[in-house]
């Protein structure tokens, strides 16, 4: 596929570092072999426990480094299902702010050198695009009743074109899961693989010195994609919660 | 050179689903560009629209993401 680089003794494969390996020793993989994404998932929980357990526990009045961060946390993603999802929607905002702080650390452990990104693969980021989208059909549904289709069948619309609207709405609803978790694992992917590809050039010493600044470049920006892509999933829920509350509008 | 035909129309699909990542950029920009329009114009109310922003750049991102997906379909799993 794409580069490898020659000379220099530094070979590999910029989609290597997406590959399930287990832990200890190298035998097949099963369900319940302890593998590097058990590894990475655990220390995602883990960071995101230490920040809002620990780094909260002084309940100072004038916050340490930590308790800011975590309080800014807590206060982006309160005001953001706030705004977008109205007030009824903070009852769902545990599991808002769950998914927010899982995914930004699992974004953010995956860039150090070495990590493995929990969030590139597919099995995990589907999961939680099925979670939030089962829940919010269970919810629209439980909310509303029958009254929760009117998502699709728009009575503001001319009848006419109302059958046209409800298919493309139909089609827009069940790619949800996929558009969510194609979005985050694609990006995460993409930005890693990059990284990759320059860190191969680097072999090659008339090109080294751009390939190094590429690479510095790109980790910067993909630390601002690590924390977009968690917003824009965080953010698309609490859209998707919308709708669920208020399917008529 | 050698190889079957079937692997070079796989490669060639798998670079002309490039192009998809070149439209999704327009609509990102188109996006972008046209909320800084607006918040020059009234700066006071850009700041409660930074959501709708992002939600916007999301969906117009998505499809160029299906682009992605498209390849890697080709790649691995035809």
């Amino acid at each position: 596929m794409a580069t490898e680089a020659t000379g220099g003794g530094l070979e590999f494969h910029p989609m290597d570092q997406f590959v399930v390996r287990p832990l200890f020793g190298a035998g097949e993989v099963h369900w319940y072999t302890p593998t590097n994404v058990t590894l990475w998932l655990a220390l995602t929980a883990l960071a995101a426990i230490a920040l809002l357990v620990l780094g909260t526990r002084g309940r100072a009045i004038v916050p340490n480094r930590a308790q800011s961060v975590a309080e800014m946390a807590y206060g982006l993603v309160h005001k953001m299902i706030e705004d977008i999802s109205g007030k009824d929607g903070l009852r769902y905002f545990p599991y808002v702010l769950t998914l927010f702080m899982f995914i930004v650390f699992g974004n953010l452990l995956g860039l150090l050198p070495g990590a493995f990104t929990v969030t590139s693969h597919i099995a995990v980021t589907g999961v939680l695009a099925m979670a939030v989208f089962l829940g919010v059909t269970i919810i629209g549904f439980a909310k509303n009743g029958a009254h929760f289709l009117d998502l699709f069948w728009i009575r503001s619309a001319p009848l006419a074109v109302r059958p046209i609207l409800a298919v493309i709405e139909v089609i827009s609803y069940f790619v949800r899961p996929l558009s969510l978790s194609i979005r985050l694992a694609g990006n995460m992917i993409a930005g890693h693989a990059v990284i990759k590809v320059f860190a191969g050039f680097a072999a090659i010493a008339a090109v080294a010195p751009v390939a190094i600044i590429a690479v510095v470049g790109m980790y910067a920006f993909e630390v601002l994609v690590a924390f977009v892509q968690a917003y824009v999933f965080t953010i698309l829920t609490c859209v998707y919660l919308k709708d669920a509350l208020h399917p008529s509008h | 050179m050698e190889g079957n035909i079937g692997e070079l129309g796989q490669y060639i699909g798998v670079g002309l689903t490039a192009f998809g990542m070149g439209f999704a950029a327009l609509g990102v920009g188109n996006v972008a560009g046209n909320f800084l329009a607006g918040a020059l114009r009234n700066p006071s109310a850009a700041a409660g629209q930074t959501a709708t922003l992002f939600i916007g750049m999301a969906f117009a991102e998505a499809l160029g993401i299906f682009s992605f997906l498209v390849a890697l379909l080709l790649m691995f799993a035809v």
